[in-house]
């Protein structure tokens, strides 16, 4: 039996450190102030998605591994030159925002096209990946999404962990409610998988990955094109950030419930 | 032949595991400014026109050269750094190009060197320093009559900037690397920290990666994998002052007769956004003197957007063992003639780094068999111009120069070939003949601040001709005892009693005793006046990605019990350092900024020289939030 996969990461990029991020409005629509010049990572969520590819790619020969990102390429440029080192992968640019302001639905759409062009791949072997949430969106919907674009009806959110059986079915914890999890059968691929963080460590860092991926990656990024994402589907309207302004201090041995107390008393305070 | 790699501070070698190896032809190791102009000047000459190699690799046959560059933090350009250069080297490799597109860049506009008196009666100022000050309140010298500042009519020609620009580092650094990269020709990888060079008899044969998978202490743990041994003809240091890579060397090789590298300085800075009626135009360069101590200098740039640089420098000859810089940098906010401009601002940014500040004494040997030196690490740092970043990017532009050289004629990674290229252009250059302008032109500050200016301004003045010929004591000596510091502001007895006080609570120093020289407590506002964990936390992130040894150590722990007070936790930009059990400093990786300073800092020493603290190659460090 062939148990290989083609599985295909959706993965965009945030700012990091994440923090309090500023939106303005442009002619081309909502964005975030000085957005090319905020340090950026490939999105955690969607990392964990990368690493658990990598790893399943690793247990069934054969399998072919890609990374679809949605971002603007100079930005997926400089993450790649560090995401690269952590596993083998075929990269594809789509030079696009990645702000978290562009619509789900649209983005979901070009990310469908895209997959579905990738020349040699095989339906019967797929398995989409990518987060079940961003660290910039929050908003959960694009990989439901994209595997709706994709006819794909084996969904799942909130993964922690996939399991292929001897039969070459999968066992899929979701996460629910109360620290648990759903245990899923599913009998193996087409099927769509949002993770959350999984049980995997990051990889190590391999320079001769990175050597081996980055040859294939700066013609993939040279040949990124412009997304057309329509800019009027989000109006940027306000913002307020947290009343509360961050007051950190370090204390030794003092009582968690007095810690408590404090923090309720700044939570709550005007 | 075995290359070994060099274990200072180890009592035993550790156990040799299998190693992966690969083979280059150009290794480098840390990607600033020095590299940036190595590879940009390199990945040009790589490849015909018609996509051939022009420059063939001797490791792959039909292939160009073989370049990778190994960065220990997990992003390039990552860390905050204001920067104003006169960016001749930066400008003659891209000429014609319109520098404003990068961000927070921009032309110098307006330069101004200021004095700063002392608006709360807190600094350590000489008497004779007082009785100036006061005569120049009396003479109404003034600015505003009420910002307790002079402007001095003229920046000094060794200082000036202008014609150069205001950068940021980062975002300089980042728009390099996009531009280096894209080629397809050389590769850069950042999360890669280098532990060590490959040594062999007389030479560097390559560079060893850090180890991954294993515990604190360095010791295997799940998943290890020992870090590759990458073999290189030539091995390019370029990892800073505090790189372990060429410190490695420098042990191993030690530095030319004469030579030392004991002057010290920690930056710390901050990117604050300026409110809009803020008064200052993109383009300003202020430095300043005088405040919040007479020894810390001070500079404030402003970029483009309302965001603007603003900093201090700590130098090892300010003689206070409890000297810190976070709380300086704010006491220095808050003086008025900045103010002004600042109040209202929001911190974007925060971080700290280390300068060697011996310029051209500090100079290690700048190539040797099959490696070479270039950026602030070899001694390329002005020390009398307060310029760094031109001069780095520069040396990398000559030894890219010497490679492609000695590459055509199909010469050897040699100490000779690289003295007959590299060094020759170094030493003909315009860098070359600054620094040598520089070199003693700060002796005079190991006497005294005033001493200090007075000696700059004659070795300026006269290009090096005249300076303060004073010995420069080693860093050991560079802190002197409390009570001496103190003896005219507290009494032995308190003195000792605040010691043993925060001892007991294991807290350092310097905040208690800032309180007591009647430095005001700080205004926080949550915006820009905040606590030194908040700066961690608003201004950046640091990374430590597990899985990698502590790259701080302390090397014998009966040096750091008997060392008091510890200036390594009164001076760690991260608080980091803590006063840990048994007297000896316990080291937390996810607050380490990597700024250094404890290297430096160190005076519990062995040995007279090198102090008791290993700084090693550590992954990750500080992610800035907007550099």
């Amino acid at each position: 039996m062939n148990n290989a996969y083609h599985i295909v990461v959706c993965a965009g990029i945030v700012p990091d450190p994440l923090q309090t991020l500023e939106p303005v409005s442009t002619a081309t629509g909502p964005a975030l102030k000085n957005e090319m010049m905020l340090p950026a990572v490939l999105d955690p969520w969607a990392s964990h998605a990368l690493y658990e590819a990598a790893h399943l790619a690793a247990q069934a020969p054969g399998s072919r591994l890609w990374l679809v990102s949605a971002a603007p390429k100079a930005k997926l440029q400089q993450v790649m030159m560090n995401v690269a080192q952590k596993a083998s992968f075929e990269l594809i640019s789509i030079d696009a925002p990645a702000n978290g302001f562009a619509d789900a639905h649209a983005v979901a759409e070009i990310l469908a096209q895209v997959i579905q062009s990738i020349p040699g791949l095989d339906r019967s072997r797929l398995l989409v990946f990518g987060g079940w949430e961003s660290a910039s969106r929050g908003a959960g919907v694009t990989m439901q999404l994209v595997g709706e674009q994709l006819a794909i009806t084996d969904q799942f959110q909130g993964v922690d962990q996939l399991t292929v059986r001897s039969d070459g079915s999968f066992e899929i914890l979701e996460r629910i409610e109360g620290g648990r999890h759903l245990v899923s059968i599913c009998q193996g691929p087409p099927a769509l998988l949002g993770w959350a963080t999984g049980n995997l460590p990051e990889p190590k860092n391999n320079p001769q990955v990175g050597m081996a991926n980055m040859r294939t990656f700066m013609p993939a990024l040279q040949k990124a094109k412009a997304a057309a994402l329509p800019h009027d589907a989000v109006r940027y309207l306000s913002v307020a950030p947290p009343k509360q302004q961050r007051q950190t201090r370090i204390v030794k041995d003092r009582p968690a419930d007095e810690i408590a107390v404090e923090l309720l008393q700044w939570i709550t305070q005007d | 032949m075995s290359a070994s790699v060099p274990t200072p501070g180890a009592d035993e070698a550790p156990p040799a595991v299998e190693r992966q190896q690969m083979s280059v032809d150009i290794a480098g190791v840390g990607f600033g400014p020095a590299m940036g102009g190595f590879l940009t000047t390199l990945s040009r000459n790589l490849l015909n026109e018609d996509g051939s190699p022009r420059l063939e690799s001797t490791v792959s046959p039909g292939m160009p050269l073989q370049v990778i560059c190994c960065e220990r933090a997990d992003g390039l350009g990552f860390g905050v750094s204001g920067a104003v250069t006169r960016a001749r080297g930066i400008r003659a490799s891209f000429p014609g190009v319109d520098f404003t597109q990068i961000p927070m860049a921009v032309p110098v506009a307006k330069e101004k060197l200021v004095y700063l008196l002392d608006p709360i009666g807190a600094s350590r100022r000489s008497l004779a320093m007082r009785m100036a000050d006061w005569k120049m309140r009396a003479l109404g010298l003034i600015v505003g009559g009420r910002d307790h500042a002079v402007e001095l009519p003229f920046t000094p020609k060794f200082m000036r900037k202008h014609g150069g620009l205001v950068l940021s580092l980062g975002q300089f650094n980042q728009w390099v690397s996009e531009q280096v990269t894209s080629s397809g020709v050389v590769q850069v990888w950042p999360g890669m920290p280098v532990s060590a060079p490959l040594i062999e008899e007389n030479g560097v044969c390559g560079i060893r990666l850090a180890d991954q998978g294993v515990n604190l202490d360095g010791t295997p743990s799940q998943g290890f994998m020992p870090g590759m041994d990458i073999r290189a003809g030539l091995t390019v240091v370029a990892d800073g002052p505090v790189g372990a890579v060429g410190r490695k060397i420098d042990e191993h090789f030690g530095l030319p007769e004469g030579n030392h590298q004991r002057e010290w300085a920690l930056g710390m800075k901050m990117v604050v956004e300026l409110r809009e009626d803020s008064g200052l135009e993109a383009g300003t360069v202020l430095h300043t003197l005088g405040f919040p101590e007479p020894e810390i200098f001070g500079f404030l740039y402003v970029h483009p957007e309302r965001l603007a640089s603003v900093g201090i420098f700590i130098p090892s000859w300010f003689r206070s063992p409890v000297r810190t810089a976070y709380r300086y940098l704010q006491h220095y906010l808050l003086h008025p003639y900045l103010w002004r401009h600042l109040q209202g601002g929001v911190l974007k940014s925060w971080g700290a780094k280390s300068l060697q500040e011996s310029g051209r004494i500090g100079e290690p040997f700048l190539a040797g068999h099959g490696y070479a030196r270039i950026g602030e690490g070899s001694g390329s740092t002005n020390v009398l111009a307060g310029s760094g970043v031109d001069e780095a990017w520069t040396t990398g532009v000559q030894l890219a120069e010497a490679v492609i050289e000695l590459v055509e004629q199909k010469k050897p990674f040699t100490q000779e070939n690289l003295e007959q290229t590299y060094v020759r252009r170094r030493r003909q250059s315009w860098v070359d003949a600054e620094s040598e302008i520089a070199a003693d032109s700060r002796n005079g500050f190991q006497e005294g601040v005033v001493t200090g200016l007075i000696g700059m301004a004659v070795a300026g003045i006269t290009r090096g001709a005249f300076f303060m010929p004073r010995p420069v004591r080693p860093v050991q000596e560079s802190a002197s005892a409390l009570e001496r510091i103190y003896a005219s502001r507290i009494p032995p007895s308190e003195l000792k009693q605040l010691r043993e006080e925060c001892a007991a609570q294991g807290s350092a120093l310097h905040d208690r005793i800032m309180d007591r020289c009647g430095w005001l407590e700080i205004p926080f506002d949550g915006r820009l006046l905040i606590s030194h964990q908040d700066a961690l936390l608003m201004g950046g992130s640091v990374q430590a990605p597990p899985g990698y040894a502590d790259h701080v150590v302390f090397i014998r722990r009966e040096l750091c019990q008997n060392c008091e007070p510890k200036l390594c936790v009164e001076m760690c930009s991260g608080q980091a350092i803590t006063r840990g059990e048994g007297g000896v400093p316990a080291f937390d990786r996810e607050k380490c900024v990597y700024c250094g300073a404890c290297l430096w800092n160190c005076r519990a020493s062995a040995d007279g020289e090198k102090g008791n603290v290993e700084f090693g190659a550590g992954a990750g460090g500080l992610h800035s939030a907007l550099n």
